[in-house]
């Protein structure tokens, strides 16, 4: 495994100049931020200040960076050209390898995040973040849920690429229910109240608005915030055992195919 | 070379036809676009609704105005996606092949042939929904708009495609230098995203910015006002002779970068 992780990480340093536009190309929380702002300049909206939409917002151009991976283009890519043999024939299981993969693109991605993280701590947005080592801990294991929740979710769908040819034109519709019921084009806070009780049943909140509620403390204790984190890593467990059984028929596919 | 106008609109309808016979090959596409454009049209009308639920006037616009400016972003995103994204991610790929080459070779204009190899029809879908939700916005209004501004749009639409393709023609000439900039047309699209809101929600800098550096101001703000009769004459000719400029500078980057065009190979 450090070896992968090692082979990863080069392959990141390798690619960075593409990698570090593809980071850039995330500019729906500042659109977003910018039409709040301007909003809340006049007088708060609802339970939100200007100062809280600048937190949240940031914080999700943060969240949205630090989970993100590319691993469902990658998997229905190998699926449908074939390469996906190669990888079969490794002594690792391919969960693995994509595991070292996105794992090692991390670093990259906190670095090119670090002028949000800074002006976020810098201006006067620090006021509403949570400064206590409870809460700090849980948004901790929030973040890594999240990132396991979406690692989850893209290997899914990837996997149906064993299963369907245009896989990828679902992926779009994908993003358009995860932008919607997320967060992360406007807080669950003020969405209405019916689809606020949607958001909060389906997973894509967890890879979310979760992390970035907690980090501006919209939950006033670690008790309190301790069922949503709870919540999410089930999410997350159970996606990657629906991505685990969605590859297990689909290899059986594959293999079915003389690959 | 000789300027021949007849020429140049036959090459024109040939690729439009090609593309038209392509896209009739796949018209599941036609449903999928449908509905990918219902459901971009509803993600960027669901923060308006929630804010203009509990506010009248949004940086001086009110709601029916500010569904003007989101229903032209739409227009424009379709005419974005439709008409000169397809061709000039298809250069792109052909510079860093080296299939470049044999559009050099071809007696017409080499800038006129990458704008027009490929169409994706199915973006008119597109059109209409910004063209249905502008319709919508005036018949809050409980207007039309006359015919005069009318006239006004239209030209300040023509100026925004004009200074989007420019802008799109710098990032292609500069793939002669730097090979890989599919990513960098993503990033493109990426900021035309903040189009959707009237420029006077962006403060200070950006505004500077998105006006005259990225103008997305003219994109659709200009035009709206346009159209609903709140643009100054002065203003809009400002536009157009901006564009005007944009587009000279855009083509003089683009002869000079072909002058230094290399090859792939060589």
């Amino acid at each position: 495994m450090p070896t992968m992780l090692r082979v990863g990480l080069a392959e990141t340093i390798a690619y960075r100049a593409e990698m570090v536009v593809w980071i850039l190309t995330t500019t729906m929380p500042l659109v977003m931020l910018a039409l709040w702002s301007s909003v809340a300049d006049e007088a708060p909206f609802r339970q939100y200040t200007q100062t809280d939409f600048v937190a949240y917002y940031l914080g999700a151009l943060i969240v949205r960076n630090l989970t993100s991976n590319w691993v469902a283009w990658q998997l229905s890519e190998e699926i449908r050209l074939g390469t996906l043999s190669m990888r079969l024939l490794r002594p690792v299981h391919p969960f693995a390898s994509f595991l070292a993969t996105h794992l090692a693109a991390l670093p990259l991605r906190a670095l090119v995040v670090t002028p949000a993280i800074v002006i976020l701590v810098l201006t006067e947005a620090r006021a509403v973040l949570i400064d206590d080592a409870g809460r700090a801990g849980l948004l901790a294991l929030s973040l890594a849920g999240a990132w396991l929740l979406t690692f989850g979710v893209f290997l899914a769908i990837g996997a149906l690429a064993f299963f369907l040819e245009k896989s990828l034109a679902l992926i779009e519709v994908y993003f358009g229910v995860f932008m919607l019921m997320s967060g992360y084009i406007i807080p669950l806070d003020l969405m209405p109240g019916w689809m606020r009780t949607t958001a909060e049943w389906l997973p894509f909140r967890y890879m979310l608005g979760a992390p970035v509620e907690l980090l501006i403390g919209r939950y006033p204790d670690a008790a309190a915030a301790a069922p949503l984190v709870a919540t999410q890593w089930a999410w997350a467990l159970g996606m990657l055992g629906v991505a685990g059984l969605a590859w297990r028929a689909g290899v059986r596919r594959f293999e079915a195919y003389g690959a | 070379m000789t300027v021949r106008p007849g020429y140049y609109l036959r090459v024109l309808a040939v690729s439009m036809r090609t593309s038209l016979v392509t896209a009739m090959q796949y018209r599941a596409d036609f449903l999928v676009q449908g509905a990918m454009s219902l459901l971009w049209t509803g993600l960027a009308l669901f923060p308006l609704l929630v804010l203009y639920g509990d506010r009248d006037t949004v940086a001086g616009w009110d709601f029916a105005p500010a569904l003007v400016v989101l229903g032209l972003f739409t227009l424009m995103r379709g005419v974005l996606e439709g008409a000169i994204n397809p061709s000039l991610m298809a250069v792109i790929e052909r510079i860093r092949t080296g299939a470049f080459d044999y559009t050099l070779l071809k007696p017409a204009d080499a800038q006129f042939l990458v704008s027009t190899t490929r169409f994706a029809p199915w973006h008119v879908i597109d059109v209409l929904a910004g063209a249905g939700l502008v319709a919508y916005a005036f018949t809050r209004l409980g207007r039309a708009p006359g015919v005069a501004e009318l006239a006004a749009t239209l030209a300040l639409l023509a100026a925004a495609i004009a200074v989007m393709y420019s802008l799109w023609i710098l990032i292609v000439a500069a793939a002669f230098w730097v090979v890989r900039m599919d990513n960098l047309a993503f990033l493109l699209g990426a900021v035309f995203d903040a189009a959707r809101w009237p420029i006077h929600v962006f403060k200070g800098a950006w505004r500077f910015v998105f006006t005259f550096i990225i103008p997305l101001a003219l994109m659709t703000s200009y035009p709206a006002m346009a159209l609903l009769g709140t643009l100054t004459v002065e203003a809009a000719l400002a536009c157009l002779g901006g564009a005007a400029a944009f587009f000279a500078l855009a083509r003089a980057v683009w002869l000079l970068a072909i002058r230094n065009y290399t090859s792939a190979s060589s």
